[in-house]
């Protein structure tokens, strides 16, 4: 049997972004998957030269608009350690809060389209429906809907008030309800299961070997997470990573659907723990030197380099990103499987592909 | 006769494509979220397809690239006409946030005709609703008569 090459990509139904596979495949098997990137690419990291350091957190705030707080906090942690400032308590619960609040919105959205790409469309809409309550939070304290655009450097933007904290509560009691409501549905239904237990599986030691991040990582059995670091407030909060061992698609989408009830309760800790005081202090000087920084997004660790060479500008900044390291270890998951099934694991990795071109 | 009952069908019932050109998926989400429970557009006959050859509606979110550029012309060259283009969020618009940077071109209307342009950054989903609308207007007049006609 002769074997052929299927384009997968860069415009297809499943896959909200462009991401290039050639795929080789002998009747309906892939023997080989791979990656051609750079649909996305612009050159963002080349902007410190037009835009200056506080400038440029509006910027990685657009690095991807799923996770956009959290790739500005990154940014910001990464200056405030160059700056040798330090955030004030109430700044690093806020930051918390609504990093776990994008989170949660993150999660739902990818388990949502985890189910459209099995065809699955019900418990697509039921997932979208719960997600736009976070939505609504996020619009309620930041603003916006999307890029909530609260990070400073040296702190956060706005506050959030009491009525503001039992409304989050309130939504929040709501969501928790509806999720564990499709727990059901989306861990133990027959037709999830058969579409993803053992499809896709990535061992331990591959995952290891091939430096999975986030999700993936956990999914296959490693317990790390860079929330374990304890940045912003996260060292004064309970939390255990969550982690499965079976490596497949179904182990990383139960990660995700536990990592969203976990997150619940850490916005829940964080909003009894707020204390009072000060958004943010101020950021002056013009700093020199290089820095780093690490933090947990939905996709895996997300790592900022920037360095600076005494000017407003920056001299280079260099964003590593989840699923970049996540698409090696796809490479390794799709030989073996069926065509149909090519979809679903591609997805199970989460792929943020604005994330991975920048 | 045949041309009055496809111009109905499109204005009646848009089938949309849609195409992320180097958006920050802030866009992405939001065009999703137009399709899901809260606003629900599929209950007006908006659904969302997966084939250009199927579509009347191209709603691209993001900058242009050099390498998408190639995708999207291809895109909307595949479209059968008259197709309406859409284009969302402030980087669809003009480049956005991003028009200085090294590897963008600038808005969608640097490589193919824009129809609506949706502001926003990103572009709430009312904005996406209301731009499809103003966007249908220029397929023909409606008479405000459902299906008759």
């Amino acid at each position: 049997m002769k074997t052929s090459i299927l384009p997968f990509g860069p415009q297809h139904p499943v896959l909200p972004e462009p991401i290039h596979l050639s795929l080789t495949i002998e009747n309906e098997t892939v023997l080989e998957a791979r990656p051609a990137l750079g649909y996305v690419h612009r050159g963002l990291e080349n902007l410190v030269a037009a835009r200056d350091m506080h400038q440029m957190v509006q910027v990685v705030e657009r690095v991807c608009g799923i996770c956009s707080m959290i790739h500005a906090m990154c940014y910001c942690q990464a200056l405030e350690e160059m700056l040798d400032i330090q955030a004030p308590p109430r700044a690093e619960y806020l930051r918390v809060i609504w990093s776990e609040l994008h989170r949660i919105h993150s999660h739902l959205l990818w388990l949502g389209l985890f189910a459209d790409a099995m065809g699955f469309e019900s418990l697509f809409m039921q997932l979208w429906k719960i997600r736009e309550r976070v939505m609504d939070i996020n619009e309620a304290t930041a603003g916006n809907r999307v890029i909530v655009s609260v990070n400073v450097v040296g702190g956060v933007r706005r506050d959030i008030d009491e009525d503001q904290v039992a409304m989050i509560e309130k939504e929040l009691v709501t969501v928790e309800r509806e999720v564990k409501q499709l727990s059901l549905t989306l861990l133990t239904d027959f037709t999830v299961k058969k579409r993803t237990k053992g499809k896709g599986v990535l061992t331990r030691e591959q995952a290891l070997e091939l430096g999975a991040a986030g999700p993936t990582l956990r999914g296959s059995g490693v317990a790390q997470d860079m929330r374990q670091l304890g940045y912003a407030a996260f060292k004064d909060l309970d939390f255990e990573p969550v982690v499965e061992t079976g490596g497949d698609s179904w182990a990383r989408a139960a990660v995700r659907f536990k990592e969203t009830l976990q997150s619940v309760d850490l916005v829940r800790q964080a909003l009894a723990g707020l204390p009072q005081g000060d958004l943010a202090v101020k950021a002056k000087g013009k700093p020199e030197g290089e820095a780093t920084a690490r933090v947990e997004q939905p996709r895996g660790e997300v790592l900022y380099y920037i360095k600076a060479n005494g000017t407003k500008h920056l001299d280079r900044l260099r964003i590593r990103t989840p699923t970049f390291a996540n698409i090696p270890p796809l490479t390794v998951m799709l030989p073996g499987l069926e065509l149909a099934d090519v979809p679903v694991v591609v997805l199970s990795i989460d792929p943020c592909i604005s994330c991975t071109e920048r | 006769m045949l041309g009055k009952l496809l111009n109905l069908g499109q204005r009646k019932s848009p089938w949309l494509l849609h195409f992320d050109c180097g958006s920050c998926n802030g866009c992405d989400i939001e065009t999703l979220a137009c399709l899901t429970p809260l606003y629900d557009v599929e209950r007006f006959g908006i659904i969302n397809v997966g084939n250009p050859k199927h579509a009347d509606l191209l709603v691209v979110t993001g900058t242009v690239n050099h390498r998408n550029a190639k995708v999207l012309r291809k895109l909307y060259e595949q479209m059968p006409e008259p197709r309406l283009v859409l284009a969302v969020g402030a980087c669809g618009c003009s480049g956005g946030v991003f028009r200085d940077a090294s590897n963008v071109v600038g808005g969608v209307d640097k490589v193919i005709p824009v129809d609506v342009y949706v502001p926003g950054c990103p572009a709430r989903p009312e904005a996406i609703i209301d731009g499809v609308v103003a966007g249908l207007a220029k397929l023909g007049p409606d008479n405000g008569q459902g299906g008759q006609s």
